[in-house]
């Protein structure tokens, strides 16, 4: 990271602090001079978006606990107080639990920019299975965020998912009971979920560093997937990608502002309005929408331990793909069948998320075995099958010529920029 | 000549050495007391002594009338207490045992292997009531009584279906529901746990 640095300290003071901890040269490196790919267009920005959305998750957090109280007797009260007594309470809170629908919207677009652009093969795979991580770890933390303001959603929705564990043959019992402290969801569950989400959000802000500090060691995929060969492929980071990754944060903000002041609870549920009651559970119990099509996945298996091995399945299989995709060439844009394969994947996926807030009857018991039939075939059947059979089209020479379709390339601006400093 | 007879000694030794002992005694020890530190830290996570405590409830039964039922708390957990009619009885003492999805009672009070007949789902003597945790046995959502395809019990998570003794008939659970430990201590007293 620090090694793509140009900086040379001038002060005194420059000096000394970068003879005993180089962190100027090292912030330089990696978000000023680092030479990034100059072609990458704007689904790339939402690497960016995210880092704000973590950010601002941890800040919204961090000052809704000042007023929230883990007990299964003051939570719900508590939330209610910060929604309507707490100075600018309904806003944090507002901001925070549409942050986590913001949060994944953006991390599902970014992987599946990172699996249309094919960012996950080689050299990248550390990058992708760290990417993975981060996921598993969001996962985590929006579950257990969603049971803290302890209403009939967030009880229904940690007995069901705290109840996957006893699919688990020999010790699933035991291990049901460990996550609980008890015999249901109760006081000490709440409790273990607030210490818990209030500790992942920097987990998941360490694995981003190695996150970033794996793709800064191999460069940005791009585009094209071909790599730089040259200066003239790249720019560097500021201002080109600062500007283009504000202004893309920005876009998102207007998004994320309608939300949490037009339309705060559209992706919340109603009966979560409702205290935690241990002896009825609502007639409808869904998952938050991030969770649907897992969810779909776990309900198209007729058998209890069979739909818990899919669902988690449909995840850990995300680890092996750099693998699983037999083409050499990485980017969609030159395979023409892998692409069409791509969108059907898509609209698979967007299908399991609908199918997963349908109720599990009748054709729609059907058409979710069929999508997660689908998915499954798309990791292990299509992709290792079209690398053998695709013919990809020519790639670029290089992202200069790409860029200038066919241009010898000697782009004026960006060559000179990179030049300078 | 004497550096050699050195230098040969040290390469010449028998595996394993003395060195490789120590170091595999060592690393054992370290992983036992590892061990021993972390224990605590899991286990701090399991029921706690008042969790525990909350072991047994009375419940007077007096009021409930044939084809009623109420829903009481015991270690956290809704327990159902049906007293059946006649006819939710004979349906499922009717049930051949072929049919069933789960052919073990699931009754605490009876050895585990005992048949899911409706005998041993009830109380010897007094077949009219069903005293079963109100627990689905898929992912633990309540059911809603008199409902589902069976007459019985209907879990609206994922859609299974228990009949009039509440054991599964259709749908994704895998067990009856459970009956806990029960014993009536006069005739509209049931002690559970």
């Amino acid at each position: 990271m620090a090694g793509h640095s140009n900086y040379v300290p001038q002060s005194a003071g420059a000096k000394w602090l970068e003879s005993r901890l180089p962190v100027i040269s090292l912030v330089r490196g990696s978000f000023v001079d680092f030479p990034t790919p100059k072609n990458l267009n704007y689904w790339w920005t939402f690497g960016g978006i995210l880092f704000f959305i973590l950010i601002s998750q941890i800040i919204t957090g961090i000052v809704l606990v000042m007023h929230y109280t883990p007990s299964t007797t003051a939570a719900f009260d508590s939330v209610e107080h910060i929604m309507r007594d707490v100075n600018f309470g309904w806003m944090l809170r507002y901001l925070h639990a549409n942050g986590a629908s913001m949060f994944f919207i953006a991390v599902y677009i970014h992987m599946f920019r990172g699996m249309y652009y094919g960012s996950y093969k080689a050299p990248r795979e550390i990058s992708w299975i760290l990417g993975v991580i981060i996921f598993l770890i969001m996962m985590g933390t929006g579950f257990m965020g969603y049971v803290l303001p302890w209403g009939q959603m967030s009880f229904w929705g940690a007995t069901v998912i705290t109840n996957l564990f006893s699919a688990i043959p020999l010790v699933g019992d035991a291990i049901r009971t460990w996550l609980w402290g008890g015999f249901a969801v109760d006081n000490p569950t709440l409790n273990r979920f607030f210490s818990l989400h209030y500790l992942l959000p920097f987990m998941i802000f360490g694995v981003v560093i190695l996150h970033v500090w794996a793709f800064h060691t191999t460069g940005n995929n791009n585009p094209t997937g071909v790599q730089p060969k040259t200066k003239q492929d790249t720019v560097p980071f500021h201002p080109y990608y600062t500007i283009k990754d504000l202004f893309a944060i920005i876009m998102f903000m207007i998004l994320f502002a309608w939300f949490v002041f037009y339309v705060p609870n559209y992706m919340g549920h109603p009966d979560n309005y409702i205290e935690a009651n241990p002896l009825v559970t609502p007639a409808h119990i869904v998952p938050e929408w991030y969770f649907l099509p897992f969810y779909a996945i776990l309900r198209a298996v007729p058998d209890k331990l069979g739909g818990v091995v899919a669902m988690f399945g449909a995840i850990a299989i995300l680890f092996v793909l750099p693998w699983l995709d037999t083409s050499k060439v990485r980017s969609g844009t030159y395979r023409p069948l892998f692409k069409q394969f791509f969108w059907i994947f898509a609209l698979v996926c967007v299908a399991l998320g609908y199918l997963g807030a349908m109720p599990a009857e009748g054709t729609y018991v059907i058409l979710a075995r069929i999508c997660t039939v689908y998915y499954f075939a798309h990791f292990l059947i299509i992709l290792p099958m079209l690398g053998f059979f695709e013919k990809p089209r020519p790639l670029p020479a290089s992202i200069s010529e790409a860029v200038l379709k066919g241009g010898s390339g000697k782009p004026a601006g960006a060559a000179a920029a990179s030049e300078t400093k | 000549m004497k550096e050699d007879a050195t230098l040969a000694h040290n390469t010449d030794a028998e595996e394993p050495n003395r060195r490789d002992f120590l170091y595999i005694a060592t690393g054992a020890m370290g992983v036992v007391g590892a061990g021993a530190l972390v224990w605590p830290f899991i286990d701090q996570m399991n029921p706690d002594a008042s969790a525990l405590a909350l072991a047994s409830i009375e419940v007077d039964v007096s009021a409930v009338e044939e084809g009623q039922s109420i829903t009481v708390k015991w270690r956290g957990k809704p327990v159902f207490i049906r007293n059946r009619t006649a006819v939710e009885v004979e349906e499922a003492q009717a049930v051949p045992l072929a049919d069933l999805k789960d052919p073990i009672a699931r009754n605490a009070n009876l050895p585990a292997d005992a048949e899911a007949t409706d005998v041993n789902r009830g109380v010897e003597g007094k077949e009219n009531w069903l005293v079963q945790v109100g627990i689905c046995t898929h992912l633990g959502c309540v059911p809603i009584g008199d409902e589902g395809d069976f007459g019985g019990w209907f879990c609206p998570c994922h859609g299974s279906h228990y009949d009039t003794a509440g054991r599964i008939r259709k749908g994704p659970a895998p067990e009856n529901l459970l009956i806990p430990p029960l014993e009536f201590v006069s005739d509209s007293t049931i002690k559970i746990g």
